[in-house]
């Protein structure tokens, strides 16, 4: 070891080579992570935010009194005779009365494709805004509704000149006539809250597919979970770290905790079936059996990072606390819990977030079933929102794949909005000791 | 070393915790073997020896520290004002109110100055009020000698205090549930010579109420503030007597090498 200090010598030159090159190993992993990042962003936003905005139609709608009300007494039992048929047609005149109005020329396109450019779920939508408010019949209302999902695409690039002359459910007239409403301002695109609101929709109408159920189910599920597995977890967690003696039962239930944690989630869907829906009799489809089954899986997912939390405070908090005569239970509620609480937070909330993503176990209870009406409560069916990303993805018409896409923006950005949150929460109940 | 040794004397003859033929085993480590000890009332005893000979064992056994260690298991009997401390009848808890203890390191709560020193009061009931609170508050941190320091943060965090200033604060916590006996195991340890001059002045203040037990590995630390001494060695207990007589005059070899330096 002699020579100059400004010569390194050989020793020191592979060690720095070593050096380097594992950062540079680490650096690369960390690039291609990002990249792989950004290109799943990238193709989910660009596929998904187009769901946020909608094609909509506005023109006067003329709710004739000879049609809708055939015995002119207003009497409701009679006007719920009146199916969308009906309302269908009155819609169909209307526009093309409209577009006559505007002096717009149709271009070649028949009556039929004059109606064939509002959506199939205006007709229904018409119907229960007239049934809610029967004096509106006999009057002249201005009606927005939604563009058909062809003419969406159209707007959306999806559907082109070209792939509407191939298309039966749409044509090139149809797509030059929607230009001129557009330029005529009869036609708009805008943000589309149905997208968060409405409930699924048929096959046939990719365009008043909404995520609201689906979200309201989602959250329901979510609230069964954090009301089981907070308080069942976090006690079994205090009473297996603090109260239990140290045997070989405690020894076979921490074992099994960390297997549990590990067996796939579609295991849990099975029991869930055998247990809460054929045992137990409870409905399919139903949030309250979502969340038990949730509540399962996420169990052993909690337990071990909140137990972790807890053995991390410093037995010298807990001797302190003995010192002055604290009791056990005490000890860990004055002082163990509150110093473990940035740990347990943070295990709670990412055990719900994978809870909030899961699909397999919910699939096998029956939550895939088609759901219009809002559930009324934890029993009444519902959807939930990775489920129907899975079922949008199973559909033929392509509205549904930007639909898909833009459920998963949406449960992405529940996901970050509860990650952000368990950071808050860890940064706010960060303590020293 | 002789002349290190203060002209103290023992000030009563009241026998406070009183052990006979107490055994510690840890699993099958036979840690504390048939130590015989008085510890007397309103007097500093001292716990010496070489490190791993037990000390720490033996005062942990003495407010039942120790059932929080699974494998520890204790035999013989020791009493506390004549009742047997491990009689199934008593509750730990209650016990530990009675003999507080102050730790080798200082360890605050993660709480305020204040809740620091409250918390005993607070879930012993002992007092009926705020006022009566912030009363016991003061007078412990007054003991403790650290009142003119922190008497006007109050309600900042005990852990940002120095490390000399947290013992001090530890001592507050201990003696605010009004024990009679305070265990304290190396409690200068982690601290400098000026911190440890300022416990050492705050124990010999302390006598005057309590019974204090302190484990310490520095002799002159030993000499200085204790009046009674006992010399522990590989589980037993060698030597116990007056702190004079075994600094000056030990009857045990062993006693005599340790304090010479010759086992260590
Ligand atoms: N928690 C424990 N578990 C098992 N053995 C222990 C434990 N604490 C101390 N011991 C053993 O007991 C003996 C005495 O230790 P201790 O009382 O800490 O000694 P000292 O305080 O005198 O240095 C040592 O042999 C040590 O290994
Ligand atoms: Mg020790």
């Amino acid at each position: 070891m002699s020579g100059s200090l400004f010569t390194l010598d050989a020793r020191t030159k592979a060690r720095n080579a070593a050096e380097r090159r594992f950062r540079a190993y680490g650096l690369g992993a960390i690039v291609i992570a990002l990249l792989a990042l950004v290109w799943l962003l990238i193709s989910i936003f660009s596929a998904g935010l187009p769901a946020f905005r909608q094609t909509f139609l506005t023109f006067p709608v003329t709710l004739d009194a000879s049609q809708l009300d055939k015995s002119g007494t207003g009497d409701v039992a009679q006007l719920s005779k009146i199916t969308t048929i009906t309302y269908a047609k009155i819609l169909g005149q209307s526009l093309e009365a409209a577009i006559a109005a505007k002096g717009i020329d149709l271009g070649g396109a028949k009556p039929k494709q004059v109606a064939d450019l509002i959506s199939q779920e205006s007709a229904a939508t018409l119907r229960s805004k007239v049934m809610a408010d029967p004096a509106l019949i006999g009057t002249t209302i201005d009606f927005t509704t939604l563009a058909s999902g062809r003419i969406d695409g159209y707007y959306k690039g999806r559907v082109t000149m070209d792939s509407a002359a191939l298309d039966k459910n749409t044509s090139p007239e149809q797509l030059r006539l929607a230009d001129k409403l557009k330029e005529a301002g009869m036609l708009a695109v805008r943000f589309n809250t149905g997208f968060l609101t409405m409930p699924d929709a048929s096959d046939k109408r990719p365009e008043a597919a909404g995520l609201g159920i689906a979200i309201l189910g989602s959250f329901m599920i979510m609230a069964v979970v954090l009301v089981l597995s907070l308080p069942i977890g976090v006690a079994a967690s205090i009473y297996l770290e603090e109260f239990a003696p140290k045997n070989w039962i405690t020894d076979l239930i921490e074992v099994n905790i960390a297997n549990l944690a590990a067996v796939p989630s579609i295991v849990y869907g099975i029991l869930g079936l055998a247990i809460f829906i054929n045992f137990a009799g409870l409905p399919q489809s139903a949030p309250i059996v979502g969340g038990l089954v949730l509540t399962l899986m996420t169990l052993p997912r909690i337990i071990i990072p909140t137990r972790a939390a807890l053995k991390a405070v410093p037995p010298s908090i807990r001797d302190a606390a003995l010192g002055v005569g604290a009791s056990r239970l005490q000890t860990v509620f004055h002082h163990v819990l509150p110093l473990a609480m940035p740990g347990i937070l943070t295990g709670m909330i990412i055990g719900l977030a994978q809870a909030l993503g899961e699909t397999a176990p919910l699939l096998l209870i029956g939550m895939v079933a088609f759901v219009r009406d809002v559930p009324g409560g934890l029993f009444d069916p519902a959807s939930a929102l990775p489920v129907q990303v899975y079922n949008w993805t199973q559909r033929g018409d392509p509205g549904f794949v930007e639909r898909a896409s833009g459920a998963i923006i949406v449960l992405l950005v529940f996901l970050i909005i509860m990650n952000t949150a368990a950071i808050i929460l860890r940064r706010k109940f960060e303590r020293r000791w | 070393m002789k002349d290190l040794v203060m002209e103290t004397r023992v000030d009563t003859q009241t026998i406070k915790i009183k052990a006979e033929k107490a055994q510690v085993f840890y699993g099958t480590n036979h840690a504390i073997k048939d130590v015989d000890v008085e510890i007397m009332d309103k007097t500093v005893t001292a716990f010496i020896g070489p490190s791993g000979c037990g000390k720490s064992t033996f005062l942990r056994c003495l407010n039942r520290m120790n059932d929080t260690i699974p494998s520890c298991r204790v035999e013989g009997s020791i009493t506390l004002d004549g009742d047997d401390i491990y009689d199934a009848r008593v509750d730990p808890v209650q016990l530990r109110a009675k003999v507080g203890m102050v730790f080798q390191k200082p360890n605050p709560f993660p709480k305020s100055i204040y809740d620091n020193v409250a918390y005993g009061p607070k879930i012993h009931g002992l007092t009926r009020t705020k006022a009566e609170l912030d009363e016991v508050v003061e007078s412990c941190l007054r003991k403790a000698a650290l009142w003119n320091e922190v008497k006007d943060r109050l309600h900042s965090p005990g852990t940002g205090l120095s490390g000399g200033q947290q013992q001090r604060l530890c001592i507050a916590r201990a003696i605010a549930t009004s024990p009679e006996v305070l265990l304290m195991d190396e409690p200068c340890s982690a601290l400098d010579p000026i911190a440890t001059a300022q416990v050492e002045e705050l124990i010999d203040e302390l006598r005057s109420q309590f019974s204090v037990v302190i484990v310490t590995h520095s002799m002159q630390q030993a000499a200085r503030v204790s009046q009674r001494t006992a010399f522990f060695h590989l589980g037993n207990l060698v030597e116990f007597g007056e702190t004079g007589q075994i600094f000056t005059n030990p009857k045990d070899p062993r006693t005599e090498s340790y304090i010479t330096g010759r086992i260590g």
